[in-house]
Parts: C-alpha cells; structure tokens; sequence
C-alpha cells in the first residue's frame, strides 16, 4: 500500500504514459485519461485487494470495470504498473496486433481486463452482475466502476441505478468522472444532467464527493465509501476532475477528450509530468 | 419411420423451456436464472420457487439485465435470460454484441414468443429477424428448437455448452413429436426420416408443418421426402446438409423467420458454395406480421403446410 506521496509520484509516470500512448497511436482519449490519474493510481495502488496475476472471475479479490472505456489509456498503464502485463507493451496501444485495443476488450486476453466497453453505458450493468455474483458466493471483496459524466445520458446506466438499490446491492463503489465536457462540448450545452446529486439521491444510492485531482481527498474518500457499503445501498461517488488535468494546453476544453498530441506538444506536455519510474521504451523492443 | 412422427400431446416450446430450466437448475449449482417482468410468460415460475436466491428479477429493464448476465458470468455464473425474442435481441443488440458475444461471456439467452405464432399481440411483437441478428455474431451459438421435448432438452444441453447462445421457442400450444429421451446435441442434425426424392430442412415450429407436408405427399403423390430437423441454425450441420442433397438433388428449408438471415439463407450458401442444388426457401418475404391466431398467420405469410408441400413440388421440378 503506497503513501500519497508515493502514489502521486505514481501518478505522474502513469500521466506520461497517457500522453506518450496517445501520441505514438496517434489517437486515443487523453483528456479524460489524464483527469482520472489520480483515481486509478489510488485505487490500484492502494484501495483495491487484486491480482496481477489475473483470473477472470475475481473471486475473493477486488475487482474493477471501467465503463467510460474511451480512457483505455489510463486503465492500460496502471494495470501495466501493477504487474497484469510488461509496461513495455504500452507502446503497441492501437497497434495491429495489440493486446491494447482501442478500448479495453477480453478478446485479445489483455490480462486485466474483465468485459469489453466502450460503447457507453453497459460497464455498471456488468459491475453489478459482478456483485451480485460476489453475494451469492459469499464472497466480500468489492467491485469498484467508472463511468464518464456524458456517459449518464445513456438510459441502461438509469436502468442499472433502479436496479442496485431496490436489490441492495451494497458491495459496489461506483464512480462518476465529473469533469462537466465530453466529446461534443460542456454537459450543460449538449445535454444537461441537471442536479446529479439529488438524481442520484432521488434513486436510492449513499452519494458521495470527491475532488478527483486531490491524491489525498481521493484516497481519503476512496477508504470513507468502503466503510459505507454494506449497509444496503450502493455507493456513488461524483468524482470532479479537470480533463486534461494538469497539462496547461489541455485543460478547460473538451477539445482534448479525443485527440492525440503531436510531436511538439508532447514535448510540452512531459515537460510538465515528471519521469519517476521510468519511461517504457519506444517503438517497442 | 413417419409413422413414428405423431403428435403425443400439445404443449408450448416455453413450457419446455421452464420445465428444463428447472432440470437444468437442479443438476448445475451455478445456474442463475433472470428475467424482465415476464416470469408467467416464460415459464420461470417452477425454477423461481426451487431457487429463490438463484433468480434475479430486473423488471423491465432489458439492457441492463444483458449486462447484469455478462457480469454474473464473468463471477463463474450460468446466467439464463427470460424475455420475449423481440427484447431478446433487436432491444439489446449492441449489449449483446459488446458485453457478451465480444467478451466471450458464458450468458444463455433464453427468447420466448418468437415469430409470427405469437399472434394476436401482432407486429411489435412478432420479431422475424431475430436469428440473423444473432448468428451474425462471432461465437454466438443460435438454437430454434421445434417442440417441448427439444426445447426442454435443449435448455438442459446448452448449460454445458462455455459460450453464449440464443435459445428462441415460442408461445403456442403445438405438436409433441420429438421423443421425449432424445438428447440434444448442439449442431447435430436431427434425420427424421429418410427419403430419396427431395430434402427438407426445417426448424422451429415449421418442423411439424414440414412433417404433415411430408406424410402428405408421401401418401397423395408418392414422393420420398428426406426430413431433417436442423435445430442448431448455427453451427449449422453443414455435413448433414451435403450428405442428404448429394442423395436427393433438391431441397427445401422451412422456417418461422425472416428469409434474410435465416435457415433458408445459411443453407443456400453451404449450397452454392459446395454443392449448388435447387433450393426453395418457406420463410417471411421481406415483411412484417400482423395480429392473428397463429393458424391463421403462418398460411398467409407463406409458412403453411400447403406452402411446404408446394415448394417441395418445386424444388422436384427444378432438378
């Protein structure tokens, strides 16, 4: 378990893959990536109880699903970092060939990875189904999910919000990146999502708050919603981040959420990510 | 060998399917059964009361019961999904698509009121083009059985089948005829009789249509018709398919379903490609259903017995 300070040195390595990943693709989702650093570095360094060395059912581990898929990149170096598969592989992201799909899939048997997402608004549907089996096991390791804020505009995520609190599905942490843009331009101009915490509230979870750029607010939080769950309601944290966060050009925009730096502003944008464990190399070995 | 093919009783396919996912639920502990709001109608209620904790009511919210199968799934489940075939797939294709067919999850789902037989409740309901949605995706086993025995036997087979599948039965009182120890093999075809002069291919419902054409003609006009029930629209038993029409050098295919994308489409490409042979297709032309009773629906969209018989005589003219 790493101490802050050691998470966000993690933190900044796992910032420099993003950036770097969507550079060599030439594609990719860096701004969303980026805002959620801090919350993927916290959570599998330090919050979750998992295994690098990876079954597919999670049984007696922690277990995590991205549902906002587009922001592989961030998911691919942390699970790199933590040992699912060499950091050396991150170069072949969006490769012919690669483990490392565009968004996160079980095909190519990226260890890691327990459901492919992508297309919006299934990943907590499957979460769900993940804890439900946990329950029925007896098992009581946690299932954590993310989802994007736009992603909320799809109608399976109410489905699934009905679902877990009339089922009291007490074992799920689940995550909003609210960082108030997507691919389109602010929430607010293309659809809002009105009073999310009362929405949520209104649907029966225990919400919570975070600041998802704070190291220390997110694993204080992170640790504050274990000891919320078991008591027969889901868990929502409203995570707010910055897309881009804390590359200057790429912040305040939602012109980052899906595009991939250049040669030149990636150099600008390392400049400002420190190198602490060590660049993976590049083209691949 | 026709002899054998009487009718015992009349029950529905779904009754089948719930009498098996009971069976199925005693024999495998990890079998979990959900369903969107419609236990009654596909018979889940015998299973619910066996294994109360192993069912998962969703409500109608059929998005999210697909992701909730891919997630029971991925925890080591057998997860079988209850709805009706129309919000079985066109609902739910890209969830299907994305968390289980791409995913490989272990996810049976379980599509009753296929078809036009649905009746009354008319088009909205009456999905055709639910199998061509479904053996269009990768890894995705798509099973029609053509009565209770097959469809209870084939809710017990799939359960040890590691890998999604669609199972499509319907509403209908109809004909009992396959025995009731038969065992159900995924992508073996089922020779129910032999014949010399023409081969027919039939699935779901229109198996019995195809029967009593058979049994017809055979006695009005003394044509040896090869009868085999292709249960597994895919894998489709393309061995079976080529043995037969090597022998008899025509064919027909019969079934409750759009003719794109169907039995009749999959088997003319085996054909085309291996053997080419006259081939009349019995399936909806490029339609929708209106409401009905199901005797009445399937002659007037093209399904009826008179139908079969009538292209049987044509793909015999055609050699």
């Amino acid at each position: 378990m790493a101490d802050i300070q050691e998470l966000r040195r993690i933190a900044s390595q796992v910032r420099r893959d993003i950036v770097r990943q969507t550079h060599f693709a030439s594609s990719g989702h860096p701004g969303g990536s980026l805002g959620c650093a801090d919350f993927f570095t916290a959570l599998y360094f330090h919050i979750m109880e998992h295994d690098p060395s990876f079954n597919m059912d999670g049984k007696g581990e922690d277990v995590f699903v991205l549902s906002n898929g587009h922001i592989s990149p961030v998911f691919y170096s942390v699970l790199a970092h933590s040992g699912y598969f060499p950091t050396e592989e991150l170069a072949t992201f969006r490769k012919i060939g690669s483990r490392l799909q565009g968004h996160p899939a079980t095909h190519e048997g990226l260890p890691g990875v327990r459901v492919a997402t992508g297309s919006l608004g299934q990943g907590l549907s499957v979460a769900l189904g993940i804890a439900l089996s946990k329950k029925m096991e007896g098992d009581d390791r946690m299932v954590y999910c993310l989802c994007g804020d736009g992603e909320l505009q799809e109608g399976q995520i109410w489905e699934a919000a009905m679902f877990a609190p009339h089922n009291k599905v007490d074992n799920l942490i689940l995550t909003v990146d609210w960082n108030g843009v997507q691919i389109d331009g602010p929430n607010e101009e293309v659809l809002s999502l009105g009073d999310l915490p009362k929405k949520w509230e209104a649907f029966g979870w225990d919400v919570m708050h975070m600041n998802g750029n704070d190291m220390e607010d997110v694993v204080n939080t992170l640790e504050d919603a274990k000891g919320h769950t078991g008591r027969g309601k889901p868990v929502v944290i409203l995570m707010k981040t910055g897309m881009g966060y804390p590359v200057d050009f790429m912040m305040g925009t939602h012109k980052w959420h899906g595009v991939a730096p250049n040669a030149e502003q990636l150099e600008t944008a390392l400049a400002q990510l420190e190198e602490t464990l060590g660049d993976y190399p590049y083209p691949a070995k | 060998m026709l002899d054998k093919l009487v009718a015992t009783d009349k029950k529905a396919t779904r009754d089948g399917f719930g009498a098996g996912l009971l069976e199925v639920g005693k024999k495998n502990p990890d079998v979990v059964a959900l369903c969107a709001d419609l236990v009654g109608s596909l018979k889940m209620q015998g299973f619910i009361n066996e294994f109360p904790d192993r069912f998962i009511q969703v409500g109608i919210a059929e998005a999210n019961m697909m992701g909730l199968a891919a997630g029971l799934a991925t925890g080591g489940k057998i997860p079988y999904t209850g709805t009706f075939a129309n919000f079985s797939t066109g609902r739910v294709y890209d969830q299907i698509r994305q968390s289980i067919a791409y995913s490989h999850k272990n996810v049976k789902i379980c599509a009753s009121h296929a078809g036009l037989t649905l009746g009354e409740d008319g088009a909205t309901h009456q999905i055709l083009e639910d199998m061509g949605m479904m053996q269009m995706l990768p890894g995705m086993t798509v099973i029609n059985p053509c009565d209770y025995n097959q469809t209870k036997a084939a809710t017990i087979a799939i359960a040890d089948h590691e890998g999604p599948v669609y199972l499509r039965f319907g509403r209908p009182g109809w004909p009992v005829f396959i025995p009731e120890d038969m065992p159900f093999e995924i992508g073996k075809a089922l020779k129910l009789k032999e014949g010399s002069d023409v081969s027919v291919f039939a699935t779901g419902h229109l198996v019995w249509n195809a029967v009593e054409a058979a049994r017809q003609l055979e006695k009005e006009e003394g044509i040896s018709v090869e009868l085999i029930n292709i249960h597994t629209i895919k894998p489709l038993d393309e061995a079976a398919i080529l043995e037969s029409v090597r022998k008899t050098g025509c064919a027909v295919t019969a079934e409750e379903h759009q003719r794109l994308g169907g039995l009749g489409s999959s088997v003319a490409e085996v054909l085309a490609e291996n053997h080419p042979t006259p081939l009349e297709i019995v399936a909806v032309q490029d339609s929708f259903g209106e409401s009905g009773k199901p005797d009445q629906l399937l002659p007037k969209y093209g399904l009826g017995v008179e139908d079969v018989k009538a292209a049987i005589k044509r793909a015999i003219k055609r050699k």
